[in-house]
């Protein structure tokens, strides 16, 4: 059982750096403090970087999630607004 | 107003920077800020304004481009020589930025006009070369309670102010009127390195920026000198004056007046 709920999604799977985290931010900005965002990414440099930038900006990170065809589900609880 | 995808790639550097993000780029989209002067520091605070997608971007001018400006006003090429400045001017900024709008306004402000001109910004940038306009521009900013930044070059020299009135100090807080005529050289006769109004037209954008975005503290109650020369810059703080003819605690100005010179007649920094 998961110990939250997903409040929105976004996929960057479409998009390269520095735009993947981008779209996250402003994914994240619309959310209200303590929701929670699934960012799907893909393998390599998004899931290198992506979950790192988020944590910097003070988000906490709650899994990642291994969806075994190349892309990653990451679990953000949105932190601060 | 959500942003597209093509303009999260255009200014995806700004917001993914913690002081700016998401919030402080739709700031900077709805922003308004004139420039007065389309010259040595109006040229690359310009540029960097259309750049950076603020909204609405007025810039003031009378002259035309002669071939003496080529040499540090970098938003005017050579065939723009003998076209009106802020036509030249907003031809570059519109190639830059298509979504922004230029608003270019052909006059030299004077004590009749420079209320209006001024009304409906945000933030004003005094990139004016003569002593008359920039008290022009200081009296009517802070009668009209307009925040904005001074700043003057010469030679190798560089300084700018920012002010926001009522909250700090004006520039006639720190001179309290103009120099006599000839006591110090105009632009014409003392000469400017060109890369100074990269300079200090740079960092009177990155006022504008950070005025509109709420980051980081402002140049208020400092004024901020450049010396290319010995490669220093100095940082003096400034005090609001009581007496100020202008923000003081009885004012004896109360409407802006005189007028602008012709760009290089008057005095630079």
């Amino acid at each position: 059982m998961a110990d939250y709920t997903i409040d929105a999604a976004v996929d960057i799977t479409d998009v390269v750096c520095p735009v993947t985290f981008v779209k996250v931010k402003v994914a994240m900005d619309e959310l209200k403090e303590g929701e929670v965002i699934s960012v799907r990414m893909n393998d390599g440099e998004p899931v290198q970087n992506v979950p790192r930038s988020v944590k910097d900006e003070g988000h906490k990170i709650l899994k990642l999630l291994d969806n075994g065809d190349g892309t990653y589900d990451l679990i953000v609880r949105k932190q601060g607004d | 107003m959500a942003f597209s995808n093509e303009q999260l790639e255009r200014y995806s550097r700004h917001i993914i920077l913690k002081e700016i993000g998401v919030k402080g780029q739709k700031r900077l989209s709805e922003g308004r800020v004139l420039i007065i002067g389309a010259g040595g520091l109006g040229a690359p605070a310009a540029l960097y304004l259309a750049a950076a997608g603020i909204g609405v971007i007025g810039i003031a001018d009378a002259d035309a481009v002669d071939l003496s400006n080529l040499q540090r006003q970098v938003i005017h090429s050579t065939p723009d020589i003998g076209r009106l400045k802020v036509e030249s001017a907003r031809e570059k900024m519109e190639a830059i930025n298509p979504e922004i709008t230029v608003k270019a306004e052909p006059v030299f402000a004077d004590s009749d006009n420079i209320l209006d001109l001024i009304s409906g910004y945000d933030f004003v940038i005094d990139g004016t070369d003569s002593f008359p306009a920039k008290f022009l521009i200081n009296d009517a900013c802070v009668i009209a309670k307009k925040p904005f930044s001074h700043a003057g070059i010469i030679r190798f020299r560089g300084q700018l102010m920012t002010c926001v009135p009522q909250e700090g100090p004006c520039y006639r807080c720190v001179f309290p009127a103009p120099p006599p005529p000839d006591a110090v050289p105009t632009c014409r006769q003392a000469g400017v390195i060109g890369a100074m109004g990269g300079v200090i037209g740079s960092l009177q954008a990155m006022e504008a920026v950070k005025f509109l975005t709420g980051a980081g503290q402002l140049l208020t109650g400092s004024m901020l000198t450049y010396d290319a020369l010995s490669m220093e810059f100095r940082k003096i703080r400034i005090k609001a004056r009581d007496g100020c003819e202008v923000c003081g605690k009885n004012p004896s100005i109360t409407k802006p007046a005189g007028g602008a010179a012709p760009v290089c007649e008057g005095i630079a920094l």
